[in-house]
């Protein structure tokens, strides 16, 4: 029962998934692999689509996931799936809300937990960095990865530097760098298909 | 009581229409929201929502919902202010992916995502980056980071597994570590 499976996974990414923004993306990209749902790169695409429209990230990547995998009712099932152990949590949490936040266990667990949450999304993004920056011919997933496509080098280097460097730019919302990369690769072919 | 559960919906529902990305945008919306338009919460209420939405597990801004929402109406109102929260993404999501699917075929669609990836990885980075600057801070968290990315990228390690033995780890730390050093 694809429901009920959905329900499960997503329950689970919100028991773990420990920090906001992108702390669900490992999650994801683990199902991707383990149930075959969505590709990589789908998660990818979702991830792009989620930063640019309203909802927080986690949410709106959850109902897309969902929406994907099993259509509206599947949107519908993965986001209450990942909003369940929330509510759960916080329901309990509330009556000791002071002793909770000066507790020196919980304090000590979110000194490891954090860095563990960073290295987390780190690998994942190396990982789905391979069908961005590697020719499409070879799927996400497969071993070989492929050639270097250096125009999505170039690309990476000034978004870096647009993001990062410039003081003008930099606190642009990446809504703005989401859309002029897809023109430029619009323009400059990035998909490897003849427009 | 319908009428205070329906203004809970409707205002978390608004806020949840107000923020992009990620939870910490949604702080000063639901400022104004929450505490200057609704006084639902104090200004340091809502600081204290916020730090233990962010280290409990699930996304923050549902979390702090889910707080707002019990405090103003019990759990009955924790519910309803977090299902106001995701509404505005189940509807926007779900017919921008609708769309989406049917227009992915095209030449020009794959271009684009074909681009849009490596945005997306540019901004993956810098959330490493920004994380890494409150996340890292002694040898003992680099090399904790090190050993889950490494870990994680080569093994195939749920990532279940190194949340649960990171906490077990930090509680152990607290309750048998050198007293004082953690003090930090």
């Amino acid at each position: 029962m694809i429901f009920l499976r959905l329900f499960y996974e997503f329950f689970k990414t919100g028991l773990f998934a420990i920090g906001g923004g992108l702390a669900t993306f490992p999650f994801l990209s683990e199902m991707a692999d383990k149930t075959g749902w969505f590709t990589q790169s789908q998660l990818m695409d979702m991830i792009a689509v989620s930063e640019s429209t309203p909802g927080p990230l986690g949410v709106n990547s959850a109902t897309y996931v969902g929406f994907v995998t099993a259509g509206i009712p599947g949107a519908v099932t993965a986001t209450l799936g990942l909003i369940t152990p929330s509510i759960i949590i916080i329901l309990i949490i509330a009556g000791f809300l002071k002793a909770f936040r000066t507790n020196p266990f919980v304090d000590g667990a979110f000194k490891c937990l954090r860095p563990t949450s960073t290295g987390l999304i780190a690998a994942s993004g190396l990982s789905v960095a391979a069908s961005a920056f590697f020719d499409a011919s070879a799927s996400a997933d497969s071993a070989a990865l492929g050639t270097l496509k250096p125009e999505a080098v170039v690309l990476a280097v000034l978004l870096i530097i647009v993001t990062r460097f410039i003081p003008k730019t930099k606190k642009l919302h990446p809504i703005v760098w989401i859309a002029a990369s897809a023109v430029v690769g619009v323009v400059f072919n990035f998909g490897g298909v003849p427009m | 009581m319908f009428k205070k559960l329906s203004e809970l919906f409707w205002t978390f529902a608004k806020v949840g229409v107000m923020t992009f990305g990620g939870g910490y945008a949604m702080l000063p919306i639901l400022q104004r929201e929450v505490v200057e338009n609704k006084h639902w919460a104090t200004d340091e209420e809502l600081t204290d929502y916020f730090a233990i939405g962010q280290c409990t597990p699930g996304v923050i801004a549902v979390n702090t919902a889910t707080f707002i929402g019990q405090k103003n109406q019990g759990i009955i109102g924790g519910i309803v202010a977090t299902l106001g929260v995701v509404f505005p993404s189940l509807i926007i999501i779900t017919i921008l992916a609708g769309f989406i699917s049917s227009f992915a075929h095209l030449p020009i669609v794959i271009n684009a995502f074909a681009g849009i990836r490596v945005c997306v990885c540019v901004l993956i980075f810098n959330a490493v980056v920004k994380l890494w600057k409150g996340a890292v801070t002694n040898k003992f968290a680099l090399v904790l980071f090190i050993i889950v990315t490494l870990g994680s990228l080569i093994f195939d390690i749920s990532p279940i597994l190194f949340v649960l033995i990171a906490a077990i780890l930090g509680v152990c730390i607290v309750q048998f570590g050198p007293k004082g050093k953690e003090a930090k």
